[in-house]
Protein backbone atom coordinates (compact mmCIF):
# COMPACT_ATOMS: atom_id res chain seq x y z
CA UNK A 1 0.00 0.00 0.00
CA UNK A 2 1.35 3.59 -0.80
CA UNK A 3 2.18 5.37 1.87
CA UNK A 4 1.09 9.04 0.40
CA UNK A 5 -1.56 9.95 -2.21
CA UNK A 6 -3.04 12.95 -3.43
CA UNK A 7 -6.32 12.14 -2.80
CA UNK A 8 -7.35 9.37 -0.47
CA UNK A 9 -11.19 8.04 -1.06
CA UNK A 10 -13.26 6.56 1.92
CA UNK A 11 -15.81 4.44 0.63
CA UNK A 12 -15.83 2.07 -2.50
CA UNK A 13 -19.28 2.13 -4.08
CA UNK A 14 -20.15 3.45 -6.93
CA UNK A 15 -19.63 7.45 -5.73
CA UNK A 16 -16.47 6.47 -4.23
CA UNK A 17 -15.05 4.66 -6.85
CA UNK A 18 -16.01 6.98 -9.83
CA UNK A 19 -14.60 9.96 -8.05
CA UNK A 20 -11.23 7.83 -8.25
CA UNK A 21 -11.85 7.56 -11.72
CA UNK A 22 -12.35 11.44 -12.36
CA UNK A 23 -9.57 12.20 -9.71
CA UNK A 24 -7.01 9.84 -12.16
CA UNK A 25 -8.02 11.57 -15.32
CA UNK A 26 -6.59 14.63 -13.61
CA UNK A 27 -3.50 13.60 -13.05
CA UNK A 28 -3.83 12.45 -9.12
CA UNK A 29 -2.32 9.90 -7.00
CA UNK A 30 -5.43 8.59 -5.42
CA UNK A 31 -5.86 5.63 -3.33
CA UNK A 32 -9.85 4.20 -1.90
CA UNK A 33 -10.03 2.29 1.25
CA UNK A 34 -13.09 0.24 1.32
CA UNK A 35 -14.29 -1.81 4.69
CA UNK A 36 -16.11 -4.37 2.73
CA UNK A 37 -16.22 -5.74 -0.78
CA UNK A 38 -16.56 -2.67 -3.56
CA UNK A 39 -20.51 -2.15 -4.12
CA UNK A 40 -21.09 -3.52 -0.41
CA UNK A 41 -22.83 -0.36 0.74
CA UNK A 42 -26.00 0.26 -0.42
CA UNK A 43 -24.61 0.33 -4.48
CA UNK A 44 -25.03 -3.16 -4.62
CA UNK A 45 -28.59 -3.18 -3.14
CA UNK A 46 -30.16 -0.28 -5.20
CA UNK A 47 -32.92 -0.47 -7.77
CA UNK A 48 -30.92 0.19 -10.83
CA UNK A 49 -33.36 4.09 -11.62
CA UNK A 50 -31.51 6.54 -13.39
CA UNK A 51 -33.63 9.69 -14.38
CA UNK A 52 -33.97 13.09 -14.62
CA UNK A 53 -37.05 13.71 -13.48
CA UNK A 54 -36.95 15.67 -9.98
CA UNK A 55 -39.56 18.35 -8.78
CA UNK A 56 -36.30 21.13 -7.99
CA UNK A 57 -33.97 23.03 -10.82
CA UNK A 58 -30.78 21.77 -9.11
CA UNK A 59 -31.60 18.18 -8.99
CA UNK A 60 -33.37 18.00 -12.66
CA UNK A 61 -30.19 20.20 -13.89
CA UNK A 62 -27.24 17.82 -12.22
CA UNK A 63 -29.10 14.49 -13.54
CA UNK A 64 -29.81 15.91 -16.73
CA UNK A 65 -26.02 15.59 -16.85
CA UNK A 66 -25.61 12.26 -15.38
CA UNK A 67 -27.83 11.03 -17.70
CA UNK A 68 -25.68 12.50 -21.20
CA UNK A 69 -22.28 10.81 -19.08
CA UNK A 70 -24.48 7.80 -18.65
CA UNK A 71 -24.86 7.23 -22.23
CA UNK A 72 -20.91 8.05 -22.58
CA UNK A 73 -19.52 5.65 -20.05
CA UNK A 74 -19.48 2.49 -21.85
CA UNK A 75 -17.11 3.87 -24.42
CA UNK A 76 -15.20 6.21 -22.39
CA UNK A 77 -14.21 3.55 -19.48
CA UNK A 78 -14.03 0.70 -22.21
CA UNK A 79 -16.11 -1.95 -20.32
CA UNK A 80 -19.88 -1.94 -20.68
CA UNK A 81 -22.08 -0.09 -17.57
CA UNK A 82 -25.43 -1.63 -18.74
CA UNK A 83 -27.41 1.82 -19.24
CA UNK A 84 -30.21 1.62 -21.06
CA UNK A 85 -32.68 4.47 -21.61
CA UNK A 86 -36.13 2.41 -21.38
CA UNK A 87 -37.65 5.76 -19.28
CA UNK A 88 -39.87 6.61 -16.35
CA UNK A 89 -43.57 6.20 -16.33
CA UNK A 90 -44.97 8.01 -13.21
CA UNK A 91 -49.02 6.84 -12.88
CA UNK A 92 -51.74 9.95 -11.27
CA UNK A 93 -54.29 8.28 -9.25
CA UNK A 94 -56.48 11.79 -8.57
CA UNK A 95 -57.32 15.15 -10.65
CA UNK A 96 -55.09 16.83 -7.90
CA UNK A 97 -51.96 14.36 -8.12
CA UNK A 98 -52.63 15.11 -12.17
CA UNK A 99 -52.30 18.69 -11.85
CA UNK A 100 -48.97 18.51 -9.81
CA UNK A 101 -47.75 16.45 -12.83
CA UNK A 102 -48.71 18.93 -15.79
CA UNK A 103 -47.10 21.87 -13.39
CA UNK A 104 -43.93 19.19 -13.51
CA UNK A 105 -44.07 18.82 -16.82
CA UNK A 106 -43.78 22.32 -17.54
CA UNK A 107 -40.82 22.41 -15.19
CA UNK A 108 -39.23 19.75 -17.56
CA UNK A 109 -39.58 21.41 -20.43
CA UNK A 110 -38.67 24.48 -19.49
CA UNK A 111 -34.49 23.11 -18.22
CA UNK A 112 -34.57 20.86 -21.63
CA UNK A 113 -36.09 17.76 -20.21
CA UNK A 114 -38.65 15.46 -22.94
CA UNK A 115 -41.26 14.79 -20.01
CA UNK A 116 -44.82 14.68 -21.49
CA UNK A 117 -47.96 13.98 -20.86
CA UNK A 118 -49.44 10.75 -22.08
CA UNK A 119 -53.03 8.82 -21.58
CA UNK A 120 -53.50 4.90 -20.42
CA UNK A 121 -53.56 3.93 -23.92
CA UNK A 122 -50.29 4.89 -24.18
CA UNK A 123 -48.80 3.92 -21.31
CA UNK A 124 -50.23 0.47 -22.18
CA UNK A 125 -48.00 0.45 -25.08
CA UNK A 126 -45.09 1.23 -23.04
CA UNK A 127 -45.80 -1.51 -20.83
CA UNK A 128 -47.70 -4.68 -21.99
CA UNK A 129 -48.89 -5.64 -18.44
CA UNK A 130 -49.87 -2.57 -17.17
CA UNK A 131 -53.28 -2.52 -14.98
CA UNK A 132 -54.72 1.09 -16.85
CA UNK A 133 -58.13 1.40 -14.70
CA UNK A 134 -56.53 3.24 -11.43
CA UNK A 135 -54.41 5.88 -13.54
CA UNK A 136 -55.55 9.03 -14.45
CA UNK A 137 -52.37 9.69 -16.78
CA UNK A 138 -48.83 9.09 -16.67
CA UNK A 139 -45.99 11.18 -16.74
CA UNK A 140 -43.30 9.75 -19.29
CA UNK A 141 -39.72 10.52 -19.69
CA UNK A 142 -38.32 7.84 -22.73
CA UNK A 143 -34.44 9.52 -21.79
CA UNK A 144 -34.33 8.05 -18.78
CA UNK A 145 -33.71 4.49 -17.61
CA UNK A 146 -31.50 2.14 -15.87
CA UNK A 147 -27.72 0.91 -15.62
CA UNK A 148 -26.05 -2.59 -14.20
CA UNK A 149 -25.23 -1.39 -10.71
CA UNK A 150 -22.50 -4.59 -10.86
CA UNK A 151 -20.98 -3.62 -14.09
CA UNK A 152 -21.17 -0.08 -13.51
CA UNK A 153 -19.25 -0.21 -10.11
CA UNK A 154 -16.84 -2.32 -11.79
CA UNK A 155 -16.34 -0.84 -14.99
CA UNK A 156 -15.06 2.31 -13.19
CA UNK A 157 -12.79 -0.22 -10.70
CA UNK A 158 -11.25 -1.67 -13.44
CA UNK A 159 -10.39 1.60 -15.50
CA UNK A 160 -9.60 3.57 -12.71
CA UNK A 161 -7.06 0.52 -11.18
CA UNK A 162 -5.43 0.32 -14.96
CA UNK A 163 -4.69 4.11 -14.66
CA UNK A 164 -2.83 3.71 -11.31
CA UNK A 165 -5.60 4.02 -8.29
CA UNK A 166 -5.20 1.95 -5.68
CA UNK A 167 -8.25 0.31 -3.96
CA UNK A 168 -8.29 -1.51 -1.05
CA UNK A 169 -11.22 -3.81 0.14
CA UNK A 170 -11.37 -5.14 3.35
CA UNK A 171 -9.71 -2.11 4.59
CA UNK A 172 -11.43 0.18 7.19
CA UNK A 173 -10.29 3.62 7.59
CA UNK A 174 -10.07 3.98 11.49
CA UNK A 175 -8.78 7.97 11.75
CA UNK A 176 -8.46 11.16 9.80
CA UNK A 177 -5.36 13.09 11.01
CA UNK A 178 -5.62 16.59 11.40
CA UNK A 179 -3.83 19.36 12.42
CA UNK A 180 -4.09 22.67 13.08
CA UNK A 181 -7.44 22.32 10.86
CA UNK A 182 -5.85 20.95 7.75
CA UNK A 183 -6.26 17.15 6.74
CA UNK A 184 -2.71 14.86 6.99
CA UNK A 185 -4.42 11.97 5.37
CA UNK A 186 -5.59 8.70 7.14
CA UNK A 187 -5.32 5.37 9.58
CA UNK A 188 -6.54 1.84 8.55
CA UNK A 189 -5.52 0.46 11.74
CA UNK A 190 -1.97 0.14 12.01
CA UNK A 191 -1.03 1.92 8.14
CA UNK A 192 -0.74 5.37 7.93
CA UNK A 193 -1.26 7.49 4.22
CA UNK A 194 -0.30 10.79 4.03
CA UNK A 195 -2.77 12.70 1.74
CA UNK A 196 -3.67 16.51 0.28
CA UNK A 197 -7.19 15.55 0.43
CA UNK A 198 -9.62 12.80 2.06
CA UNK A 199 -13.14 12.66 0.17
CA UNK A 200 -15.74 10.77 2.80
CA UNK A 201 -17.68 8.82 0.14
CA UNK A 202 -19.23 6.67 2.69
CA UNK A 203 -23.04 7.44 2.57
CA UNK A 204 -24.86 5.40 5.02
CA UNK A 205 -21.54 5.13 7.35
CA UNK A 206 -20.88 9.68 6.91
CA UNK A 207 -21.36 10.70 10.15
CA UNK A 208 -19.25 8.21 11.90
CA UNK A 209 -16.51 9.07 9.12
CA UNK A 210 -16.73 12.49 10.01
CA UNK A 211 -16.46 11.92 13.38
CA UNK A 212 -12.59 10.55 13.17
CA UNK A 213 -12.00 14.01 11.99
CA UNK A 214 -13.21 15.61 15.02
CA UNK A 215 -16.62 16.92 13.72
CA UNK A 216 -19.75 16.39 15.90
CA UNK A 217 -22.18 13.32 13.85
CA UNK A 218 -25.04 15.64 14.54
CA UNK A 219 -23.02 18.55 12.03
CA UNK A 220 -23.99 17.23 8.79
CA UNK A 221 -27.26 14.79 9.90
CA UNK A 222 -27.28 11.39 7.54
CA UNK A 223 -29.16 9.05 9.34
CA UNK A 224 -29.16 5.38 7.91
CA UNK A 225 -32.94 3.98 6.63
CA UNK A 226 -33.47 0.34 5.81
CA UNK A 227 -35.47 -0.11 2.55
CA UNK A 228 -35.97 -3.25 0.86
CA UNK A 229 -36.74 -4.69 -2.27
CA UNK A 230 -37.90 -8.25 -3.94
CA UNK A 231 -37.34 -9.93 -7.23
CA UNK A 232 -39.24 -12.44 -9.30
CA UNK A 233 -37.78 -15.09 -11.40
CA UNK A 234 -37.52 -14.11 -14.94
CA UNK A 235 -40.38 -12.92 -17.11
CA UNK A 236 -40.71 -12.47 -20.84
CA UNK A 237 -38.17 -9.20 -21.47
CA UNK A 238 -39.82 -6.27 -22.26
CA UNK A 239 -43.18 -6.16 -20.35
CA UNK A 240 -41.91 -3.73 -17.41
CA UNK A 241 -38.78 -2.02 -19.54
CA UNK A 242 -39.34 1.01 -17.99
CA UNK A 243 -39.55 2.31 -13.96
CA UNK A 244 -43.65 2.04 -12.93
CA UNK A 245 -44.27 4.03 -9.63
CA UNK A 246 -48.04 5.50 -8.90
CA UNK A 247 -46.28 7.80 -5.92
CA UNK A 248 -49.56 7.70 -4.19
CA UNK A 249 -49.26 3.90 -3.46
CA UNK A 250 -46.83 4.22 -1.27
CA UNK A 251 -44.26 5.14 -2.96
CA UNK A 252 -43.32 1.93 -4.84
CA UNK A 253 -42.65 1.27 -7.93
CA UNK A 254 -41.73 -1.75 -10.39
CA UNK A 255 -38.27 -2.05 -12.75
CA UNK A 256 -37.60 -4.99 -14.91
CA UNK A 257 -33.80 -5.91 -14.73
CA UNK A 258 -32.53 -5.54 -18.46
CA UNK A 259 -30.24 -8.54 -17.96
CA UNK A 260 -31.64 -11.35 -16.21
CA UNK A 261 -35.42 -10.30 -16.86
CA UNK A 262 -37.10 -10.78 -13.20
CA UNK A 263 -38.75 -7.49 -11.63
CA UNK A 264 -37.69 -5.63 -8.97
CA UNK A 265 -40.24 -4.50 -7.01
CA UNK A 266 -39.95 -1.05 -4.21
CA UNK A 267 -42.20 0.16 -1.99
CA UNK A 268 -41.84 3.40 0.53
CA UNK A 269 -41.48 1.25 3.48
CA UNK A 270 -38.91 2.26 5.83
CA UNK A 271 -37.53 1.56 9.36
CA UNK A 272 -34.77 3.13 11.32
CA UNK A 273 -32.67 4.85 12.09
CA UNK A 274 -30.51 1.66 11.71
CA UNK A 275 -27.18 -0.18 10.45
CA UNK A 276 -29.52 -3.66 10.02
CA UNK A 277 -30.42 -5.19 6.77
CA UNK A 278 -32.41 -7.94 7.67
CA UNK A 279 -35.47 -8.25 5.55
CA UNK A 280 -38.52 -7.66 6.85
CA UNK A 281 -42.33 -9.32 6.22
CA UNK A 282 -44.22 -5.97 6.70
CA UNK A 283 -42.01 -4.95 3.44
CA UNK A 284 -42.82 -8.51 1.35
CA UNK A 285 -46.67 -7.87 1.76
CA UNK A 286 -46.72 -4.48 1.06
CA UNK A 287 -44.34 -4.39 -2.13
CA UNK A 288 -46.24 -7.52 -3.33
CA UNK A 289 -49.52 -5.91 -2.54
CA UNK A 290 -48.93 -2.90 -5.01
CA UNK A 291 -46.49 -4.99 -7.14
CA UNK A 292 -49.63 -6.85 -8.14
CA UNK A 293 -52.01 -3.97 -8.37
CA UNK A 294 -49.70 -2.13 -11.21
CA UNK A 295 -48.96 -5.36 -12.96
CA UNK A 296 -52.11 -8.17 -11.94
CA UNK A 297 -50.20 -10.55 -14.62
CA UNK A 298 -47.36 -10.44 -12.03
CA UNK A 299 -49.83 -12.46 -9.27
CA UNK A 300 -48.47 -15.72 -11.12
CA UNK A 301 -44.43 -14.89 -11.07
CA UNK A 302 -42.42 -16.45 -8.09
CA UNK A 303 -40.69 -13.65 -5.69
CA UNK A 304 -36.86 -15.48 -5.57
CA UNK A 305 -35.50 -12.84 -3.40
CA UNK A 306 -35.77 -10.07 -1.22
CA UNK A 307 -32.65 -7.83 0.51
CA UNK A 308 -32.15 -4.35 2.20
CA UNK A 309 -30.06 -1.64 2.14
CA UNK A 310 -29.84 1.94 3.33
CA UNK A 311 -31.10 5.55 2.00
CA UNK A 312 -28.50 7.89 3.64
CA UNK A 313 -31.14 10.41 4.62
CA UNK A 314 -30.49 13.79 5.08
CA UNK A 315 -33.49 15.98 6.63
CA UNK A 316 -34.73 17.47 3.31
CA UNK A 317 -34.05 14.12 1.34
CA UNK A 318 -30.97 16.16 -0.48
CA UNK A 319 -27.33 15.01 -0.69
CA UNK A 320 -24.24 17.07 0.78
CA UNK A 321 -21.55 17.53 -1.26
CA UNK A 322 -18.39 19.73 -1.15
CA UNK A 323 -15.79 20.79 1.54
CA UNK A 324 -16.09 20.58 5.23
CA UNK A 325 -15.22 24.24 5.81
CA UNK A 326 -14.21 22.83 9.45
CA UNK A 327 -10.93 21.19 7.93
CA UNK A 328 -8.99 22.15 5.12
CA UNK A 329 -8.84 19.06 2.66
CA UNK A 330 -11.43 17.67 4.11
CA UNK A 331 -14.70 16.69 1.22
CA UNK A 332 -17.94 14.61 1.52
CA UNK A 333 -20.19 13.78 -0.79
CA UNK A 334 -23.01 11.62 0.70
CA UNK A 335 -26.18 11.20 1.74
CA UNK A 336 -27.80 10.60 -1.14
CA UNK A 337 -31.27 9.80 0.33
CA UNK A 338 -32.06 6.72 -2.32
CA UNK A 339 -30.56 8.44 -5.50
CA UNK A 340 -26.90 8.41 -5.36
CA UNK A 341 -26.74 5.59 -8.16
CA UNK A 342 -27.77 7.83 -10.61
CA UNK A 343 -25.84 10.29 -9.82
CA UNK A 344 -22.41 8.82 -9.52
CA UNK A 345 -21.22 10.52 -12.54
CA UNK A 346 -22.32 13.91 -12.28
CA UNK A 347 -21.28 14.31 -9.12
CA UNK A 348 -18.10 12.38 -9.05
CA UNK A 349 -17.06 14.60 -12.07
CA UNK A 350 -17.56 17.61 -10.16
CA UNK A 351 -16.02 16.49 -6.75
CA UNK A 352 -13.36 15.75 -9.09
CA UNK A 353 -12.91 18.62 -10.13
CA UNK A 354 -13.24 21.17 -7.01
CA UNK A 355 -10.49 18.81 -5.24
CA UNK A 356 -8.00 19.48 -8.07
CA UNK A 357 -8.94 22.30 -9.38
CA UNK A 358 -11.69 24.19 -7.39
CA UNK A 359 -14.25 24.66 -9.63
CA UNK A 360 -15.99 22.63 -12.13
CA UNK A 361 -18.22 22.81 -15.83
CA UNK A 362 -20.53 20.43 -14.30
CA UNK A 363 -23.82 21.99 -13.75
CA UNK A 364 -23.69 21.27 -10.02
CA UNK A 365 -25.47 23.94 -7.48
CA UNK A 366 -23.15 23.74 -5.01
CA UNK A 367 -25.34 26.35 -3.18
CA UNK A 368 -28.11 23.79 -2.93
CA UNK A 369 -25.98 20.89 -1.84
CA UNK A 370 -23.82 22.88 0.85
CA UNK A 371 -22.91 20.41 3.31
CA UNK A 372 -23.60 23.06 6.32
CA UNK A 373 -27.03 24.15 5.15
CA UNK A 374 -28.72 22.75 8.25
CA UNK A 375 -26.28 24.58 10.48
CA UNK A 376 -27.83 27.59 9.39
CA UNK A 377 -31.55 26.14 9.55
CA UNK A 378 -31.91 25.61 6.19
CA UNK A 379 -33.90 22.76 4.25
CA UNK A 380 -34.24 22.37 0.35
CA UNK A 381 -37.43 21.46 -0.92
CA UNK A 382 -37.67 17.60 -1.09
CA UNK A 383 -36.92 15.87 -4.23
CA UNK A 384 -39.40 12.63 -4.82
CA UNK A 385 -37.76 9.62 -2.97
CA UNK A 386 -38.14 7.19 -5.53
CA UNK A 387 -35.27 5.03 -6.64
CA UNK B 1 -32.13 -10.32 -22.68
CA UNK B 2 -28.47 -9.19 -22.63
CA UNK B 3 -27.31 -5.39 -23.49
CA UNK B 4 -25.57 -5.19 -26.60
CA UNK B 5 -22.33 -3.22 -25.90
CA UNK B 6 -20.68 -0.79 -28.22
CA UNK B 7 -17.36 -1.88 -30.54
CA UNK B 8 -14.60 -2.76 -28.67
CA UNK B 9 -16.02 -2.14 -24.94
CA UNK B 10 -15.14 -5.13 -22.68
CA UNK B 11 -18.34 -6.62 -21.14
CA UNK B 12 -17.42 -8.64 -18.21
CA UNK B 13 -18.16 -11.84 -17.84
CA UNK B 14 -19.13 -12.23 -20.86
CA UNK B 15 -16.57 -14.23 -23.54
CA UNK B 16 -17.23 -15.59 -26.66
CA UNK B 17 -14.73 -18.32 -29.38
CA UNK B 18 -13.88 -21.51 -28.72
CA UNK B 19 -12.54 -22.98 -25.45
CA UNK B 20 -13.76 -26.56 -23.75
CA UNK B 21 -14.74 -24.72 -20.43
CA UNK B 22 -17.52 -22.96 -22.03
CA UNK B 23 -19.29 -26.39 -22.26
CA UNK B 24 -19.25 -26.79 -18.59
CA UNK B 25 -22.02 -24.64 -17.27
CA UNK B 26 -21.49 -24.14 -13.50
CA UNK B 27 -24.77 -21.79 -12.42
CA UNK B 28 -28.11 -23.53 -14.93
CA UNK B 29 -29.91 -20.99 -14.16
CA UNK B 30 -28.27 -17.91 -15.39
CA UNK B 31 -26.40 -20.00 -18.04
CA UNK B 32 -22.46 -19.32 -16.67
CA UNK B 33 -19.44 -21.11 -17.15
CA UNK B 34 -16.42 -22.53 -15.89
CA UNK B 35 -14.87 -20.08 -18.42
CA UNK B 36 -16.52 -17.38 -17.32
CA UNK B 37 -15.42 -17.69 -14.03
CA UNK B 38 -12.12 -18.37 -14.57
CA UNK B 39 -11.78 -15.21 -16.66
CA UNK B 40 -12.91 -12.90 -14.04
CA UNK B 41 -10.47 -14.54 -11.59
CA UNK B 42 -7.77 -14.47 -13.58
CA UNK B 43 -8.79 -10.38 -14.29
CA UNK B 44 -8.46 -10.33 -10.20
CA UNK B 45 -11.76 -10.77 -9.23
CA UNK B 46 -11.60 -13.10 -6.91
CA UNK B 47 -13.96 -12.29 -3.81
CA UNK B 48 -17.15 -14.46 -3.98
CA UNK B 49 -19.63 -11.56 -3.79
CA UNK B 50 -18.00 -9.81 -6.57
CA UNK B 51 -18.26 -12.89 -8.69
CA UNK B 52 -21.12 -13.45 -7.63
CA UNK B 53 -22.86 -10.23 -8.93
CA UNK B 54 -21.10 -10.14 -11.83
CA UNK B 55 -22.25 -13.37 -13.56
CA UNK B 56 -25.08 -13.69 -11.61
CA UNK B 57 -24.64 -16.75 -10.11
CA UNK B 58 -26.44 -18.27 -7.13
CA UNK B 59 -29.35 -15.08 -8.08
CA UNK B 60 -31.36 -17.07 -9.91
CA UNK B 61 -34.86 -19.31 -9.09
CA UNK B 62 -32.82 -22.26 -7.03
CA UNK B 63 -31.15 -19.64 -4.87
CA UNK B 64 -27.28 -21.03 -5.81
CA UNK B 65 -28.15 -24.51 -3.91
CA UNK B 66 -25.65 -26.27 -6.85
CA UNK B 67 -23.49 -23.46 -8.46
CA UNK B 68 -22.27 -21.38 -5.20
CA UNK B 69 -20.19 -24.46 -3.85
CA UNK B 70 -18.77 -25.10 -7.67
CA UNK B 71 -18.04 -21.34 -7.87
CA UNK B 72 -15.92 -21.44 -4.03
CA UNK B 73 -13.76 -24.99 -5.25
CA UNK B 74 -12.86 -23.19 -8.42
CA UNK B 75 -11.90 -19.88 -6.33
CA UNK B 76 -10.28 -22.48 -3.98
CA UNK B 77 -8.17 -24.29 -6.61
CA UNK B 78 -7.31 -20.84 -8.99
CA UNK B 79 -6.30 -18.91 -5.58
CA UNK B 80 -4.82 -21.71 -3.48
CA UNK B 81 -6.92 -20.71 -0.70
CA UNK B 82 -8.73 -23.09 1.28
CA UNK B 83 -12.63 -23.67 0.81
CA UNK B 84 -13.17 -22.94 5.03
CA UNK B 85 -11.58 -19.58 4.16
CA UNK B 86 -13.85 -18.47 1.65
CA UNK B 87 -17.15 -16.77 3.08
CA UNK B 88 -20.60 -18.67 1.85
CA UNK B 89 -22.66 -15.68 0.42
CA UNK B 90 -25.98 -15.24 2.59
CA UNK B 91 -28.75 -17.20 1.37
CA UNK B 92 -31.86 -14.60 0.56
CA UNK B 93 -35.37 -14.89 1.78
CA UNK B 94 -37.62 -15.99 1.07
CA UNK B 95 -35.73 -19.51 1.26
CA UNK B 96 -38.21 -21.00 -1.16
CA UNK B 97 -39.66 -18.89 -4.15
CA UNK B 98 -43.71 -18.07 -3.49
CA UNK B 99 -45.60 -16.89 -6.20
CA UNK B 100 -46.63 -13.27 -5.58
CA UNK B 101 -50.24 -13.94 -5.32
CA UNK B 102 -49.82 -16.28 -2.38
CA UNK B 103 -48.69 -13.41 -0.50
CA UNK B 104 -51.09 -11.29 -0.78
CA UNK B 105 -53.88 -14.33 -0.19
CA UNK B 106 -55.26 -14.20 -3.92
CA UNK B 107 -53.34 -17.61 -4.97
CA UNK B 108 -53.41 -20.78 -3.08
CA UNK B 109 -50.20 -22.64 -2.49
CA UNK B 110 -49.09 -25.56 -5.46
C1 LIG C 1 -33.55 -0.49 -1.76
C2 LIG C 1 -32.77 0.61 -2.41
C3 LIG C 1 -33.11 1.04 -3.70
C4 LIG C 1 -32.39 2.06 -4.30
N1 LIG C 1 -32.69 2.41 -5.59
C5 LIG C 1 -31.97 3.37 -6.21
C6 LIG C 1 -32.22 3.70 -7.57
O1 LIG C 1 -33.09 3.09 -8.24
N2 LIG C 1 -31.48 4.68 -8.15
C7 LIG C 1 -30.52 5.36 -7.44
O2 LIG C 1 -29.90 6.26 -8.00
N3 LIG C 1 -30.25 5.04 -6.15
C8 LIG C 1 -30.95 4.07 -5.53
N4 LIG C 1 -30.66 3.75 -4.23
C9 LIG C 1 -29.63 4.52 -3.52
C10 LIG C 1 -28.22 4.08 -3.90
O3 LIG C 1 -28.05 2.71 -3.60
C11 LIG C 1 -27.19 4.89 -3.11
O4 LIG C 1 -27.52 6.26 -3.08
C12 LIG C 1 -25.82 4.77 -3.76
O5 LIG C 1 -25.48 3.41 -3.91
C13 LIG C 1 -24.79 5.49 -2.92
O6 LIG C 1 -23.50 5.17 -3.39
P1 LIG C 1 -22.27 5.51 -2.47
O7 LIG C 1 -21.07 5.11 -3.21
O8 LIG C 1 -22.40 6.90 -1.99
O9 LIG C 1 -22.52 4.62 -1.16
P2 LIG C 1 -22.20 3.07 -0.86
O10 LIG C 1 -22.41 2.21 -2.02
O11 LIG C 1 -22.93 2.73 0.40
O12 LIG C 1 -20.65 3.13 -0.58
C14 LIG C 1 -20.11 3.60 0.62
C15 LIG C 1 -19.03 2.62 1.04
O13 LIG C 1 -18.30 3.13 2.16
C16 LIG C 1 -17.82 2.03 2.87
N5 LIG C 1 -17.38 2.45 4.20
C17 LIG C 1 -18.15 2.83 5.25
N6 LIG C 1 -17.37 3.15 6.31
C18 LIG C 1 -16.08 2.97 5.90
C19 LIG C 1 -14.81 3.13 6.55
N7 LIG C 1 -14.70 3.54 7.81
N8 LIG C 1 -13.69 2.85 5.83
C20 LIG C 1 -13.77 2.43 4.54
N9 LIG C 1 -14.94 2.26 3.90
C21 LIG C 1 -16.09 2.53 4.57
C22 LIG C 1 -19.01 1.09 2.88
O14 LIG C 1 -18.62 -0.25 3.13
C23 LIG C 1 -19.58 1.28 1.49
O15 LIG C 1 -19.16 0.29 0.57
C24 LIG C 1 -31.34 2.71 -3.61
C25 LIG C 1 -31.00 2.27 -2.32
C26 LIG C 1 -31.70 1.24 -1.73
C27 LIG C 1 -31.30 0.78 -0.36
S1 LIG D 1 -27.76 -22.70 -10.63
FE1 LIG D 1 -26.92 -20.82 -10.07
S2 LIG D 1 -28.58 -19.77 -9.20
FE2 LIG D 1 -29.46 -21.63 -9.83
Amino acid sequence: MRSRADVVVIGGGIVGLSTAYHLAKLGADVVVLEKGYVGSGSTFRCASGIRAQFTDEANVKLMKYSVKRWKELSDELGYDVGFVQTGYLFLATTEDEADVFRRTVKLHRRLGLGTRIIDMDEAREIVPILNTEPFILGQWNPEDGKASPFKSTFAFLMRAREMGVEVHEYTPVTAILVENGEVMGVKAGDRTIKADAVLNATNAWAPLVNEMAGLDRELIPIKPFKHQLVKTEPIKPGLVNPLVSPPSWNDSYIIQDAEDGGVIGGAGVEHGPTYDVTPTYDFLREVVRWMTRIAPPLKYVHIIRQWAGFYAKTPDSNPVMGEIKYVNGLYIAAGFSGHGFMMAPGVSEAMADLIMKGRTKVPLDWEWYDPHRFERGELRTSAFQIG
Amino acid sequence: MQMRAPKGVMVLGQTDGEDPRENIIICRCNEVTQKDVEDLIDRGITDIEEIKRLLRIGMGPCQGRTCIPLVMGIIARKTGRRMEDIKVPATRVPIRPVPAGVLVGELDEE
